[in-house]
């Protein structure tokens, strides 16, 4: 959960630095066991499930796996999943952005509160997440008696699928921001405005220039926790197919019903956006580690 | 006058704090209020029956015992693999440190039936242990390998920074001294570590007593033995016991509230240590 902020000056040394030198240099056999112990976990905890992924999703060979793919329900799965991510990204893109200025630009009571009730998300149970909305919109819940009669369904239909997921992935572009922008202060938005920038060509020419790469950063975990969420759409969903279901919640019940390599075959999608993900993470952190050296040097 | 100016020179402050407050408010803070207040509808005894039955407290066990050695084990192990990514050079360094992140990026439900492929009977571990009479998928132990997989990188991803800004003359004093290489680790580099360490194992725990998806595939969920306490609220909304499962997950968000209070001081004492949020 490091940001991309923290991050991007640590890893420039790199480990020779530590090898080269003889008061912080290991003896052969230590390097030897911490290595093979830290890798074995590794590979046992990590990198076994990531290959039995696509192990078992090709199992009953590639028709069988595409076969899978192009099924109608998996195809209104993929379509309400990327309909969530589109929804919920953008939306808490602009509270992310919304938070960040107000935080880092200005100075106002109850600030550290307010940062740590946007973090609150992260430590709620994804089934509690999704249990709220129940309690808010579900029939016996606040609302229910209202969205009855007017006939609005909420839980157990696309709407609570699409709050649950903005509910999960709520902190996640705002938490990248914050702490950068608190970091780069005010002082070049103020010399814009004094010379006559609009609010927002200030924000357009100076602030976006200086947090996009954190801003990225923070659109790809989002995105990937808002196409891979379980827990909380699995409560508010209802489980209709080809009506309700998400890619996840495709993978639960097609496990449930013993179809192995058509689960594994949904999961192996969303395996690949997982590497996608990693990727370009790994990716916006080395440019904005470059852009931050370069900042320096100038 | 320039005082002003200097003070609010910046537009949009109250459009941009209020969309952050309205925001808030109706996507995270009125919908959880919801369950405190659904709970305080109950009498003291209905609460009481729908937190603290048997197969309820069987699964704080599981939840809380199987979410604090998971905690413990990724420190440790966390802490290797850490230590290696950083001080070490070796090859597939970086794909290794890449993938690190696979946790955060790779859905829960795709980590669930992964784990339970490869821990089953006829699984490439499963199998490799079955003669030897262990067994993990459909049991509690399978509960304790999902929350590995979900809470190593909250420990590498803390600890990693660290480690990586430790400036190498503490131990260039320590072995001048006469320190060898473990007394220099043991005095020197371990105490430096320990808040990030800590709130590594913080997060990771924090993670696993709400951890869902990951989790429901290989733990067999067999009452009072492999069931945790997210699938209890799960089987109460099923049984359309509404107010039983508002009253677990109340004592769910009572725990994560205290949680995310020691995750904040051990952030703060981190903060102090390396003068940045980590």
């Amino acid at each position: 959960m490091t940001g991309v902020a923290a991050t991007f000056e640590a890893r420039a040394h790199g480990a020779a630095k530590f090898e080269a030198n003889a008061a912080t240099r290991d003896a052969s056999w230590v390097r030897f066991l911490v290595l093979s112990i830290g890798l074995s976990y590794f590979l046992i905890f990590l990198l076994l499930p990531l290959i039995a992924v696509f192990a078992e999703a090709f199992r009953k060979g590639t028709e069988a796996y595409f076969a899978a793919l192009v099924e109608p329900d998996a195809l209104s799965a993929i379509r309400l999943t990327l309909l969530a991510a589109a929804i919920s990204v953008p939306l808490n893109l602009i509270f992310g952005l919304a938070a960040a200025w107000a935080i880092a630009k200005f100075e106002f009571p109850g600030k550290n509160f307010l940062i740590t009730l946007i973090d609150l998300p992260f430590s709620v149970s994804p089934v509690v997440a999704g249990l709220i909305y129940v309690l808010v919109f579900g029939r016996q819940g606040w609302l229910g008696g209202w969205l009855g009669e007017h006939d609005i369904r909420i839980i157990f239909a696309v709407p609570g699928i699409v709050l649950a997921t903005i509910f999960v992935t709520f902190p996640f572009i705002a938490r990248e921001l914050i702490p950068l922008m608190q970091a780069q202060g005010r002082e070049e938005e103020e010399a814009a405005v004094s010379l006559g920038s609009g609010g927002f060509q200030t924000f357009w020419r100076v602030t976006l220039p200086n947090i996009k790469w954190a801003l990225l950063y923070g659109v790809i975990l989002c995105n990937a926790r808002a196409m891979g969420e379980f827990g909380a759409v699995s409560v508010v969903s209802g489980h209709i197919r080809g009506e309700t279901n998400t890619m996840p919640l495709h993978v639960e019940i097609l496990y449930n019903e013993y179809q192995f390599s058509a689960a594994f075959a949904v999961a192996s999608l969303l395996a690949l956006l997982a590497l996608v993900t990693l990727v370009l993470k790994t990716y916006v952190e080395w440019r904005a580690r470059r852009s931050a050296q370069e900042g320096r040097e100038q | 006058m320039a005082r002003n100016i200097k003070k609010r020179v910046l537009p949009g402050f109250g459009p941009s704090l209020g969309f952050t407050l309205i925001y808030l408010s109706l996507i995270v803070l009125i919908p959880l209020s919801a369950v405190f207040l659904k709970t305080s509808t109950m009498t003291p005894h209905d609460f009481w029956q729908a937190v603290a039955s048997p197969r309820v407290v069987a699964s704080y066990k599981l939840t809380f015992g199987a979410s604090l050695l998971a905690a413990c084990l990724n420190a440790v192990f966390g802490l290797l693999l850490a230590w290696g990514l950083t001080r070490y050079t070796f090859p597939g360094r970086k794909i290794v440190d890449a993938l690190i992140d696979l946790p955060f990026a790779l859905p829960t439900a795709v980590a669930g039936i992964a784990l339970t492929a490869i821990y089953a009977k006829n699984g490439w571990i499963g199998s490799f242990l079955e003669p030897h009479g262990i067994d993990i998928a459909f049991r509690p132990a399978g509960v304790l390998v999902a929350l590995i997989f979900i809470g190593l990188p909250f420990v590498v991803r803390t600890v990693q920074p660290v480690l990586e800004d430790l400036e190498v003359e503490f131990e260039e004093a320590a072995a001048s001294l006469g320190a060898n290489r473990w007394q220099s680790f043991q005095r020197v580099v371990f105490p430096t570590l320990l808040p990030a360490l800590l709130t590594g194992f913080a997060l990771a725990f924090a993670r696993a007593v709400g951890e869902y998806g990951s989790v429901i595939f290989i733990a067999g969920n067999i009452p009072m033995v492999s069931e945790i306490t997210p699938l209890i609220i799960i089987t109460k909304l099923e049984q359309f016991d509404y107010r039983g499962a508002t009253a677990v997950a109340a004592v769910m968000l009572v725990i994560s509230f205290v949680m995310l209070l020691v995750i904040n001081v051990l952030q703060a004492w981190n903060a102090r240590r390396y003068g940045r949020n980590v």
